[in-house]
């Protein structure tokens, strides 16, 4: 029982706890909250995995602009708690309730594979000859700007577009 | 090399926070919350991802986290302005009430 899997341990389960909270609170605000709380779970378990940079970009991007953003828009459109009460027991909800466990099942049964021949988590990478630490910033910015150089040009096409789409879609139109 | 947590377990979690996202999407009724549980199960394939990355000591993995972490900002912003304009029309976030386009 060492420490770094007892951190494993207590983060997985909050992290699966905040998830439960988010799905089935019905305030929005406190899903919003428990999704903040999700996404420092997660950025915990990318640096047990030796992800630094992905663990602080996930805090910066996810917890810091996206939930800024939804918590916004929950806070213009002023929705109060979900009060409207007909439809407790229907169909879809218990069809929901039922096969969601089942893909949990499936998804399960593809992803418990014998580790054998696993050696653990690599530490030391050799890109282009040079030996970087696994998921340092440095390898990160070795393989993005060298192999996947056209994907990320193309992402900033992709921001540009999804600004623009966001203003048109979201301004007022004045006549 | 240190194997405190097999890869198995890393995989486990992200199969039920997947699952976990994927109830909410099916069960929720107010649209923001449907997007929430669509950031969950985005957030549990990034796991997968990030976790192979480590194990095999190929970086494409994190390099795909990146993307698509950028991907779902975009996603963000532009589904957050379409459940913008519905509210100005309709006056609700509750997705069962948008029923104009039915037969």
């Amino acid at each position: 029982m060492s420490v770094t899997f007892i951190f494993f341990a207590i983060t997985a389960i909050l992290a699966i706890a905040s998830g439960i909270i988010t799905i089935s609170s019905k305030n929005p605000v406190v899903s919003a909250i428990s999704l903040i709380f999700h996404f420092f779970m997660l950025a915990g378990l990318y640096l047990t995995l030796q992800a630094q940079f992905i663990a602080v970009i996930q805090i910066l991007v996810y917890a810091g602009a996206i939930m800024v953003l939804v918590v916004f828009v929950i806070m213009l459109l002023n929705i109060g708690k979900e009060n409207y009460r007909e439809e407790i027991y229907s169909f879809r909800k218990a069809a929901a309730l039922l096969l969601g466990p089942v893909l949990a099942l499936l998804l399960l049964s593809i992803f418990m594979v014998n580790p054998s021949s696993d050696n653990g988590i690599v530490e030391t990478i050799n890109y282009n000859g040079i030996n970087y630490t696994a998921g340092s910033v440095e390898l990160i910015a070795d393989v993005l700007y060298t192999d996947y150089l056209f994907p990320f040009e193309a992402i900033a096409i992709l921001l540009i577009a999804a600004i623009l789409g966001a203003v048109v879609l979201a301004k007022r139109n004045l006549h | 090399m240190y194997q405190e947590i097999p890869l198995n377990y890393y995989l486990i979690l992200s199969a039920i926070l997947f699952s976990i996202g994927t109830i909410g999407v099916l069960t929720r009724r107010n649209a923001i919350v449907i997007f929430m549980s669509i950031e969950l199960m985005l957030n549990s394939v990034n796991l997968t991802l990030v976790a192979f990355a480590s194990f095999m000591g190929d970086t494409a993995g994190q390099i795909f986290v990146f993307f698509v972490m950028a991907v779902a900002a975009a996603e963000a912003a532009v589904g957050l302005a379409i459940i913008l304009a519905l509210f100005r029309k309709k006056k609700t976030v509750y997705v069962d009430k948008f029923n104009i386009l039915k037969w």
